[in-house]
């Protein structure tokens, strides 16, 4: 075990086979939402910065509270809580979507493939709506 | 097989240390907890879009409220460690790097979860 290099006897590089990784197989809806519900998952572990920023807020005073509101009622504050909104829906359509699986069940090709697509909308469409239903209440409309 | 491994490789942990079916078991039961938790706090959160100091802090003080907010952080604080503990010890390998990650993983976890006990107990008793 003394020579560990790659090189033949001849002295030319040995090409020794690698396994198949993200940047070989052919892109399908389950591993992108695989690697989006890790993602998520990590987000929504930073986001909680977030919140107990706002329970802090909250009880500190009027004047924690109107600066929490400030940066979070901002176009950029908006935004990431938008997508907090969204990455919150994703990750919990993504556990429902193990929830079944873990059962057992859903595991045809068809279906595997129709959970993924419902796991992928009815999220943006519950982020949607609860932006929607936010902006109303906000007396936007 | 523990009698084939020599008393150093135990106290060093390595191999299996028999907690995989109690994380698996307690992600999931954190993960069901979180579904109508989450419902209720993004639902909240919808319904005081833009709501002033007072309406929140009255909001958040209602013992049930606070109760809900309790439920909801104990249980999303337990399910995120347990989360993140995964992806470190996919993506951290270095020994001394992996185990600093996973002690801040547990500090940060326990830091959020506190202070914001902390803040809804001081809502609520107030």
């Amino acid at each position: 075990m003394s020579d560990t290099s790659d090189k033949t006897v001849n002295g030319e590089i040995h090409q020794r086979p690698l396994s198949p990784h993200i940047q070989i197989y052919r892109w399908t809806l389950t591993m992108f939402l695989s690697i989006l519900h890790r993602a998520t998952g990590v987000a929504l572990y930073a986001g909680t910065l977030l919140l107990v920023w706002w329970l802090m807020a909250a009880a500190t005073g009027p004047e924690a509270f109107a600066l929490f509101q400030g940066v979070a009622g901002s176009w950029i504050g908006r935004l990431v809580l938008f997508g907090y909104t969204w990455a919150l829906f994703h990750h919990m359509f993504g556990g429902i979507k193990h929830f079944i699986w873990d059962t057992g069940a859903g595991f045809e090709l068809s279906a595997v493939e129709w959970i993924s697509r419902g796991a992928t909308v009815i999220p943006i469409l519950l982020t949607l709506i609860s932006w929607v239903l936010a902006y109303k209440f906000m007396g936007a409309f | 097989m523990s009698e084939m491994r020599t008393p150093l490789s135990r106290v060093r942990g390595l191999g299996s240390a028999k907690k995989g079916t109690e994380h698996f078991w307690l992600q999931r039961v954190t993960a069901l907890a979180n579904i109508p938790l989450a419902i209720f706090f993004v639902s909240a959160m919808v319904a005081h879009a833009g709501a002033d100091y007072v309406t929140v802090t009255a909001f958040l003080s209602r013992p049930i409220v606070a109760l809900v907010m309790l439920l909801l952080i104990l249980s999303m604080v337990w399910h995120m460690r347990l989360g993140l503990q995964v992806v470190i010890e996919d993506y951290i390998h270095g020994h001394m790097a992996k185990l600093l990650a996973l002690i801040l993983n547990t500090f940060f976890a326990l830091a959020i979860g506190t202070s914001s006990v902390l803040a809804i107990l001081k809502l609520t008793l107030a």
